[in-house]
């Protein structure tokens, strides 16, 4: 699932800036599920937002929605109405679900409430990690289902470097403690399956190509174009 | 053996492919354009090492580049390594300084990951990341043996480098340290110089690893060294720095000596006992010294473990 985090309150505010009628859009698909962007969360901000406003003495009117995909055009028809009543649209999608409003609803003004930071799973109850980078080009197969790319933090195709220690990545803050060496994980998983030979082989320079060095990417179906 | 024979025909691969015991030190450019920096440290060193490592953006702070740091060097009389990270450098620009830094007469490089952003002095860059040491290694060799870009297109010569990597005997996991030293051979590096040692029976368990790979035949292991200054120091690295493994017997004999005097000569005779253990190991054809910001500790220790005077070769 695709991660985000809201915003810092203040951050928001100077976004939405003096507009008076502000619509709060969730999205409650994949923000709602990291507890950061779906309805609940959208009627608290508007709540939030209308209190600021009471304490800074000006009249604006916020209203709350929620789409159930901000990504895809069907669901967006569903919000259209007030949308387009609004002075200005504070999204909690991610980056996707934004754009999409953005570019649906243009030239209305779409701002993010929230950070999309990454492709990641619940690890435990509130808890996410990051498991994906989108590359393009996925080697989890060779590599026991650890993705090097955005789980080493050099994105070694060779790894452990000279950092890893009992079975910890070296960089270690205070905000990201305990990372996990994903070589060394990557390691005790092929032993496990013995196929640890698959790490004495060099793994040649990656294709960034296929990932977002290449240029913003399009998939094409041919195959599932209508007729 | 004729000069044609050698890779890069560099001071260092001459006395290594001679079989003589290498000697190389460390430099780490200044945090200013001060040239005189280098000119200092090279004066000190000369004569004492055969060639010295001139880091490339070291623990993530920014510096004068390694490439015209190392000429620096060489122009007062030191033969450069110049180090090379993953971190700051696409495969495009590896490949246009190794071949800026031939054009300017540096004959060593050393391929290396490079320490994290997150450790230095801007934790907002974006790491590039592009190719790892591995990666790095077999790049530089093919520019040399086969005279190919990393894209398979060719040009006419090729930079004479003799390539070298490092390898940190006590990361984990350890089992698979030797073996990834062996990817290293096989992606072309020459020569190794280890992280720096304390340890001294996990390095000989390591080198028992190598040996039995046969890689210590296949390339030149440099072991690495950094004399103590003082107990602080020891304490540091044994706590916070990750990788570098310092057993409580040194940190105890650091800490019986005065702070001061006292202290850094226990220091350098620490760091001249090593030198003489490892010059008897199977398999260790060198030693790196990596006295940081100590430069001047490094004829001393030379002289004391008895590798004065440094082999002239042809």
């Amino acid at each position: 699932m695709i991660t985000a985090e809201r915003k810092p309150f203040d951050e928001i505010i100077e976004l939405v800036g003096d507009k008076k009628k502000i619509l709060v859009a969730g999205c409650d698909t994949c923000v709602a599920i990291c507890l950061t962007g779906g309805e609940k969360e959208a009627e608290i901000l508007a709540s939030e937002l209308r209190i600021k406003a009471g304490q800074d003495g000006r009249a604006v009117e916020v209203e709350h929605t929620a789409a159930i995909r901000q990504c895809e055009w069907e669901y967006l028809d569903m919000i259209a109405e007030k949308v387009e009543a609004a002075d200005v649209v504070l999204s909690l999608a991610c980056g996707i679900g934004i754009q999409s409003m953005a570019e649906k609803f243009a030239p209305q003004i779409v701002v993010p409430a929230v950070n999309t930071n990454m492709l990641g799973m619940p690890q435990e109850h509130a808890v996410w990690l990051e498991r994906c980078g989108a590359c393009g080009e996925c080697v989890i197969g060779e590599t026991a289902g650890v993705c090097p790319v955005v789980r080493c933090s050099k994105s070694l195709m060779n790894g452990p470097c000279g950092g890893s220690h009992d079975g910890l990545c070296e960089v270690t803050t205070p905000q990201k403690e305990d990372i996990e060496c994903a070589w060394a994980l990557i390691w005790e998983r092929l032993k496990a399956q013995g196929r640890e030979e698959l790490m004495y082989v060099n793994r040649p320079p990656k294709n960034w190509s296929k990932s977002s060095s290449g240029g913003p990417r399009k998939m094409v179906r041919e195959e599932a174009k209508p007729v | 053996m004729t000069a044609t024979a050698y890779k890069s025909g560099s001071n260092l691969e001459k006395i290594l492919s001679e079989g003589r015991f290498a000697v190389t030190g460390e430099c780490g450019p200044p945090k200013s354009t001060d040239v005189t920096v280098i000119e200092e440290k090279a004066k000190i060193l000369k004569g004492y090492v055969d060639a010295v490592n001139i880091t490339d953006n070291q623990t993530a702070v920014v510096r004068v580049c390694s490439m015209a740091s190392g000429y620096t060097a060489q122009q007062n009389g030191l033969e450069a390594i110049m180090q090379m990270t993953c971190r700051d450098r696409n495969r495009l620009a590896m490949q246009a300084d190794i071949m800026g830094a031939s054009t300017l007469g540096i004959k060593n490089v050393l391929c290396l990951t490079g320490d994290h952003m997150s450790f230095g002095n801007h934790p907002e860059a974006r790491g590039v990341h592009d190719l790892d040491a591995i990666n790095l290694i077999q790049m530089y060799k093919d520019m040399r043996d086969e005279k190919k870009f990393q894209c398979g297109e060719e040009m006419e010569i090729g930079p004479a480098i003799f390539i070298g990597c490092a390898e940190n005997p006590f990361a984990d996991p350890f089992e698979f340290r030797a073996l990834r030293l062996k990817k290293k051979i096989e992606a072309g590096a020459d020569f190794i110089q280890t992280q720096c040692i304390f340890n001294v029976p996990k390095f000989k368990q390591w080198m028992e690893e190598v040996r039995a790979l046969g890689l210590h035949k296949e390339i030149k292991i440099l072991a690495g060294i950094t004399p103590l200054k003082g107990v602080g120091g020891a304490r540091y690295m044994q706590k916070f720095v990750p990788g570098i493994d310092v057993p409580q017997d040194i940190v105890d004999r650091m800490a019986a000596c005065e702070k001061g005097a006292p202290s850094q000569a226990e220091g350098k005779k620490i760091a001249v006992e090593m030198i003489k253990e490892f010059a008897e190991i199977e398999g260790v054809a060198g030693v790196h010294i990596m006295a940081i910001e100590w430069e001047i500790a490094v004829p001393e220790i030379v002289e004391a473990a008895g590798l004065m005077p440094r082999p002239a070769v042809a």
